[in-house]
């Protein structure tokens, strides 16, 4: 156990409270810092099934599947993964699928790394370009009502909705050692 | 073979017809353009989803569908263009190794619904090699149709994820169109399993 990620995770805990109390069963994941305390959580859990993921719209798929039989699943990627998910997106569009997806931030709040920030800014603008309800907490106490809003809204209102998590709730990325 | 082409293989659609009637209780995902038809010819029924579009995820929905409901056989049929555009799904199906999923890829080396130009698997991919090195459990190389039977009986036994690689002709068969109403084939489905709507 990472016990700096342990020691900074209490809304981490509370997402993975509300997605076991809401009756997820599986969990598609490509994998972010800010999401690595849940995905050990849902992995750890034998009535939970972790999907790891190579690409994101993968998820947007294996959501969808996973709805058609039966299970209610969720889907957790970083802010750059948005950018691969929009035809994808179509399918819960179109079928108007349930859908629920965490999306931690990367590239807007001391972001170290440009390559991040471009589609930071394109993050909320592409989910809802192709239907998907955005909102977002920004600080650690918005966390769990915002998701468990989302949860409410997708799996009992039919809509779909994305919930980013902002960058300033994981904090500095490390880069160097400390001098 | 390891190259299909134009002129060799089986007849995708009686392959189709003949799969389906030998797994009558397997939940089919369809890619969309002819795996589609293919499926929609054979028979309507509650139990089929087809995409007509989301190209790349009918490998998806199959594993996310597979995993929800492990009593069932799941099967995806889908074309070589289809799947290769979710190659990577197949390395995380590997990694699931979900026992009642089975993907049926007809291939017949070209992307048949834009013109018949030749795909990567006639250009030197082996999607069965791929899902080999994936670690599917079962892995099939199908060249005519006197192996249908032995395929069924493979997918009716959901023991182990499968791949089968179906060399089919690259013909261009009338089109058959299943529903479009994409709402509508996902609510009959979960209606058919059991599931109200939302």
């Amino acid at each position: 156990m990472d016990s700096v990620i342990e020691s900074s995770a209490s809304w981490q805990e509370e997402i993975f409270t509300i997605l076991k109390a809401g009756g997820v069963q599986q969990v598609a994941y490509v994998p972010d810092a800010g999401h690595a305390h849940v995905i050990r959580r849902i992995n750890a859990d034998p009535d939970m099934r972790g999907v790891v993921l190579t690409t994101e719209q993968e998820g947007i798929a294996t959501v969808c599947g996973a709805w058609l039989g039966g299970q209610r699943s969720v889907l957790l990627m970083q802010s750059s993964g948005v950018g691969n998910c929009i035809n994808m997106l179509s399918l819960i569009q179109n079928c108007r699928f349930p859908f629920l997806c965490l999306v931690t931030m990367r590239g807007e709040w001391a972001e170290f790394n440009p390559w991040q920030v471009p589609m930071a800014k394109a993050t909320q603008s592409s989910l809802e370009s192709m239907g998907v309800t955005v909102l977002r907490a920004n600080t650690p106490e918005e966390v769990a009502p915002t998701v468990s809003a989302g949860l409410d809204a997708a799996f009992l209102g039919g809509e779909a909705v994305a919930v980013l998590l902002s960058q300033s709730l994981i904090g500095r990325k490390k880069w160097e050692a400390s001098k | 073979m390891s190259h299909a082409s134009i002129d060799t293989g089986v007849d995708r659609r009686a392959f189709v017809a003949g799969l389906l009637h030998s797994c009558p209780q397997a939940l089919v995902i369809t890619g969309l353009g002819s795996s589609a038809y293919d499926v929609f010819a054979a028979g309507d029924r509650d139990e089929n989803f087809y995409l007509w579009g989301a190209m790349g995820g009918a490998a998806g929905v199959g594993l996310g569908l597979a995993l929800a409901q492990s009593r069932r056989s799941v099967l995806v049929i889908t074309g070589d263009g289809e799947q290769l555009m979710g190659l990577g799904m197949l390395a995380t199906i590997g990694a699931q190794q979900p026992d009642n999923l089975s993907i049926i890829v007809l291939d017949n080396g070209h992307f048949g619904e834009t013109g018949m130009q030749r795909s990567h698997t006639s250009l030197g991919t082996d999607l069965a090699a791929v899902a080999r090195a994936c670690s599917f459990r079962n892995v099939v190389e199908i060249g005519d149709m006197g192996q249908i039977e032995a395929l069924a009986r493979t997918v009716n036994a959901r023991g182990g994820c499968t791949l089968a690689k179906v060399q089919v002709r690259a013909d261009e068969l009338p089109r058959a169109l299943p529903p479009r109403d994409g709402v509508y084939v996902k609510n009959r489905l979960r209606a058919a399993l059991g599931f109200a709507p939302f």
